[in-house]
């Protein structure tokens, strides 16, 4: 027996949840919408956690999505405090860890992921962090706030991995930073991008080791105290970081039946699951993305594809048709180096590179059969702002056109800026 | 310390006491159509306004990277801006904003 019943019933209150919930908050039906958060204080944007928080004051306090004082007027119900731990779909409810079960008319799962670890020797030593939450950040902040925190290793040398390196190298602590493939970046970008980034973290003093893995962590008592390297090299270390990623939060769907796996929940270009009145939304969904070389599906982790799925799953719950696909982009900040990204490089077959790297503003553009699939910029923010609709449009230009820094890429509209 | 916003034939006066920019009143205000993705860091464009009137003293300057951005909005007027980069100062009563309408 259901004690609470919603129309629209939304796990996880991250950019999705939110920006879902907020969509639907007066056409959901007569009971409304329900966001359930399984942190405690209000959504808040997670981006800054690496960044500008990082670096910060020693408490961070997150910049919030919405006031309290909108979630005190909005007619969406926001719970705080509350994890979803099972789901009924032939039922049509879900179960909380207070052991509550609550009704939905159609369920919306937004609950994106926890950080994934390496599975080593060590790794719950007091003293490893990873980043993925307000309470993680706190955590390493707390540490650091001591001043015994000297050295560093952060494990890693994706998006999180890097910037926890500029923002630990920015409080003044050594940083040695391990990652396991030859280059940086390796899943989001090309080898000139990589290259660029590895000069820029070594010119600020970070000891960047690729084709490293590491075995174990060394234990002090029950903090960590090193890092021990494939070849055997210790690295001392006061505190470790491990950025490699994120396991989506998943297992409830899972074992109600919908289909996918520990690597994401299966959703279509609406967001449904294989469950009736499921969807699931953001970062923890697996979608085929017209944007990639295959069209296979995958999950794609960043506000503005949360946007896009929050904005697919409004239109699908009440009743519109799904919008025009949209090329992913993301975003990432590094010792105030901005990197940002249309659409997706892998499978490229041609790099055109737009400048030079070791002005610290350049472009490389990534084709595939000739037509623009993906464009990095670094400081090179007019580029981004025109390759979005280059991309969207699948554009195919001369190499002359795309070659000169000092000629403007060409101006498209529309710009496919347009989340809603 | 309101301002005004038009939006598909409706006027709205918000309130801007206790928020740093016009994106910020605007999402708070659930304003069709200002999304402010990206969290005030001019890369998403999702708060474009034209701006229809600026009372006396209320200055804002356009930064290259906003007009980078403005450049590849929908709907571009004279007087667009990235709300998130228009602050809230006492000046701010007075000043009257469109949202474009979707293409």
């Amino acid at each position: 027996m259901s004690t609470h019943r919603a129309d629209v019933v939304v796990v996880g209150a991250g950019h999705a949840g939110v920006q879902l919930a907020v969509a639907l908050a007066t056409s959901a039906g007569p009971r409304g919408v329900l966001l359930l958060g399984a942190e405690s204080g209000l959504p808040y944007e997670r981006p800054p956690l690496t960044k500008k928080l990082l670096v910060g004051s020693d408490q961070p306090v997150p910049v919030p999505l919405r006031s309290a004082a909108y979630w005190d007027r909005s007619p969406v119900t926001l719970r705080t405090g509350t994890r979803v731990v099972s789901v009924d779909p032939d039922a049509r409810t879900v179960g909380t860890d207070a052991g509550e079960t609550i009704g939905y008319r159609d369920l919306v799962w937004a609950t994106g992921g926890r950080a994934a670890r390496c599975g080593l020797p060590g790794e719950d030593l007091r003293g490893v962090h990873s980043i993925r939450d307000l309470a993680d950040l706190t955590a390493l902040r707390r540490q650091l706030a001591g001043g015994a925190a000297a050295r560093a290793v952060v494990v890693g040398g994706g998006y999180v991995g890097l910037e926890v390196a500029a923002g630990l190298r920015q409080l003044g602590l050594a940083v040695t930073l391990v990652e396991v493939a030859p280059r940086l970046l390796a899943r989001v970008t090309g080898t000139v991008v990589s290259a660029a980034f590895t000069a820029l973290h070594r010119r600020r003093g970070v000891d960047v080791r690729l084709g490293t893995a590491v075995t174990r962590l060394r234990a002090d008592g029950d903090r960590v105290a090193g890092v021990v390297l494939a070849d055997g090299t210790e690295l001392a270390a006061d505190v470790v970081v491990v950025g490699v990623g994120m396991r989506p939060e998943v297992d409830a769907l899972l074992a109600a039946g919908a289909r996918g796996d520990t690597g994401g929940v299966d959703v279509d270009e609406q967001c449904r699951t294989s469950l009736p009145g499921v969807l699931a939304v953001g970062d923890c969904a697996r979608q085929a993305n017209p944007w990639s070389a295959t069209g296979a599906a995958m999950r794609v982790e960043s506000v503005h594809n949360a946007g896009l799925h929050a904005a697919a799953a409004a239109r699908a719950l009440t009743g519109r048709l799904p919008a025009g696909p949209v090329p992913p982009r993301f975003w990432s900040t590094q010792y105030g180096v901005e990197l940002r990204t249309v659409g997706l490089s892998a499978g490229d077959d041609e790099q055109v590179l737009r400048g030079d790297p070791a002005t610290g503003s350049f472009s490389v553009a990534y084709l595939r059969g000739g037509r623009l699939a993906a464009l990095d910029t670094v400081d090179r923010p007019r580029d981004f702002a025109r390759g979005q609709a280059l991309v969207a449009a699948a554009w195919q230009p001369t190499r002359a056109e795309l070659i000169d820094p000092d000629t403007d890429l060409p101006r498209l509209q529309p710009a496919g800026t347009s989340v809603t | 310390m309101t301002f005004t916003v038009e939006e598909t034939g409706r006027e709205l006066v918000l309130d801007a006491s206790g928020h740093a920019t016009l994106m910020q009143v605007a999402v708070e205000a659930d304003v069709p159509g200002i999304v402010g993705e990206c969290g005030g860091e001019m890369t998403c464009g999702t708060c474009h306004v034209h701006v229809e009137s600026t009372p006396a003293g209320y200055t804002a300057a356009r930064s290259h990277d906003e007009e980078d951005m403005l450049e590849v909005v929908d709907a571009p007027a004279p007087g667009s801006r990235l709300a998130c980069q228009l602050p809230v100062t006492p000046a701010v009563a007075g000043l009257r904003l469109r949202v474009p309408a979707p293409s």
